[in-house]
């Protein structure tokens, strides 16, 4: 297993100012398998991965990643504003201790891979939304983790990028053996993507519905069989928004 | 005043056939003309309360008189060797201030024990004005060097403490925890992610902390006459004993326009760390 948690609860805050952004949830992801999660906004998704990233512990329940290295990608970019494009995938690189020759193969392997080879030396300001992005997909593959956790990454995408990106991070996640989860607020996405598809509730958290998604591989984003799966999921997120409101 | 204000303003750069050349004297231009036009005012001021006559010429020499003597010390050797140990202890100083600021501010940033003992303390150092440490400089040190550059590290190294501390506790939560993310912990996390973060803040405060340094080594070449060595403060001290306004005010004009481009050259520094990082419009 390369992901398992078992009842795991966070919440924020003390007393009258207490959010409890996830309760007692329960899930596991297998080595190599790509699981989406689907959610309304507030639902505590980006808890949920940084609780799993490390970044912050849960307040009850139990959480196990196998002494896998998990590596985040944020729902903002989080670039280093100091660094170039290449300078943020390289630094992941130094940390682990590669030498520089092999570095500097490595950030231009994965800058192509997003496509902004031409972008390499411009800042992070310099760069739209979405090259932001994606210097941050490549920033999180430089890792070599063996968990990838993925916060509404192409969210500010234009439909052909993210297109190809979808592709390239199948390309990657098969490649690498990778356990993937991926949030998103896009149902077809999550399909296209996924193994299966999580749908949390909102407020408190909690995994609602699991949808297995035996669609073959590769999957066309527009394909109907995809819609017709991806409809059904939307009609779970909606009774989820209507159980809430 | 207006009118010569006027023909600053209106003074083109000499035309260039190179066009970057022509682009680079256009933004020298755009850049000094303001502050030349400050500088036509001030001397004109200077000169109007010269003529309402209040002192006498040799009191109170007009910007004619003491440009002239400028010109003249300019061309004399003693006047450099003043330059010269002035500038040397100034950046010998200065650089000793730097070196012990940052590592004084690394260490509070770092230890939340050393930030409740000293924090507060060093806020407090700043205010303290940095004449009344020269008291007890002579007292430790004598008429030395040693008491000139202990009293400038006090008065410069908080700035530079102060601006690191301040740099360090502002970089934003997010990139710190992206930088846990790609592994960075310890002193790596300091060097590749706390450190650069802090860099904008910590130029702020060697800008400050040389405004701090310069007052503080006038102040001590006024205070502190080391033997041999005929710096600025001397030249001033001197030239007012010798009741000799023309030097004394040259060499003023020669302060103002050294702190006037060490200062220019830290916000050189600072502008460009801040477009690099898009801080800036
Ligand atoms: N550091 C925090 N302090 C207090 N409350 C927090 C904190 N982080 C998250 N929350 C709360 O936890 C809940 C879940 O937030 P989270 O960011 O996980 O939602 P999300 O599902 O990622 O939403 P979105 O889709 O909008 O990104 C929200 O109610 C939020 O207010
Ligand atoms: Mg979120």
């Amino acid at each position: 297993m390369a992901v398992a948690l078992a009842s795991v609860s966070k919440h924020f805050g003390h007393g009258v100012d207490e959010v409890l952004a996830l309760n007692r949830v329960s899930l596991s992801i297998q080595p190599g398998e790509f699981v989406c999660l689907v959610g309304a906004s507030g639902s505590g998704k980006s808890t949920l991965l940084s609780l799993l990233a490390g970044l912050d512990r849960p307040s009850e329940g139990s959480l196990d990643t196998g002494g896998a290295h998990t590596t985040l990608m944020f729902q903002e970019p989080a670039l280093f504003p100091w660094l170039t494009a290449a300078g943020n995938v390289e630094l992941p690189l130094a940390l682990r201790g590669m030498q520089k020759a092999e570095r500097r193969r490595e950030v231009g392997r994965l800058l192509e891979l997003v496509r902004l080879s031409e972008f390499a030396g411009r800042h992070p300001h310099e760069l739209s939304g979405g090259m932001r992005q994606r210097v941050a997909l490549a920033r999180a593959l430089a890792q070599a983790a063996e968990v990838l956790l993925m916060d509404e990454p192409f969210g500010a995408l234009d439909a052909i990028t993210r297109d190809l990106l979808h592709d390239e991070l199948e390309r990657i996640w098969r490649e690498r053996g990778l356990s993937v989860l991926f949030v998103t607020h896009n149902a077809r996405e999550a399909v296209r993507l996924g193994d299966r598809v999580l749908v949390f509730s909102s407020r408190p958290g909690r995994v609602a519905a699991e949808f297995p998604v035996d669609l073959p591989r590769p999957r066309r984003i527009e394909s109907p069989e995809l819609a017709v799966l991806a409809a059904r999921i939307y009609d779970r997120l909606r009774l989820e928004a209507d159980l809430d409101g | 005043m207006a009118e010569l204000e006027m023909e600053l303003v209106g003074a083109p750069p000499a035309r260039r056939a190179n066009p970057r050349a022509a682009r680079l004297a256009r933004r020298a231009w755009a850049a000094a003309w303001p502050k030349l036009a400050a500088a036509a005012i001030g001397l004109g001021l200077w000169q109007l309360v010269v003529s309402l006559g209040i002192w006498p010429d040799y009191l109170l020499p007009g910007p004619g008189a003491v440009v002239a003597r400028l010109a003249l010390d300019g061309g004399r050797s003693d006047f450099y060797l003043a330059v010269g140990i002035t500038l040397q202890r100034a950046a010998g100083d200065y650089a000793a201030a730097l070196v012990i600021g940052s590592l004084l501010g690394v260490a509070v940033a770092a230890s939340r024990l050393l930030r409740r003992a000293v924090g507060s303390m060093i806020t407090g150092l700043q205010s303290m004005p940095t004449i009344a440490w020269f008291p007890l400089a002579i007292l430790l040190f004598g008429l030395s060097e040693r008491a000139i550059l202990f009293v400038v590290v006090l008065g410069a190294a908080p700035s530079v403490a102060n601006g690191l501390i301040s740099g360090i506790d502002q970089v934003p939560p997010l990139l710190l925890r992206a930088a846990r993310v790609i592994g960075a912990r310890g002193p790596s996390l300091y060097r590749h992610v706390v450190l650069p973060a802090a860099l904008p803040a910590f130029v702020g405060g060697l800008k400050q902390g040389w405004a701090f340094a310069w007052r503080s080594l006038m102040a001590g070449e006024l205070l502190v006459n080391v033997a041999g060595h005929p710096s600025l403060g001397v030249r001033l001290q001197f030239a007012r004993e010798l009741a000799d306004a023309e030097g004394l005010l040259a060499a003023m004009i020669v302060l103002l326009v050294i702190g006037m481009v060490v200062d220019g050259v830290f916000g050189v520094l600072e502008r460009r760390i801040r477009s690099q990082w898009g801080l800036a419009v």
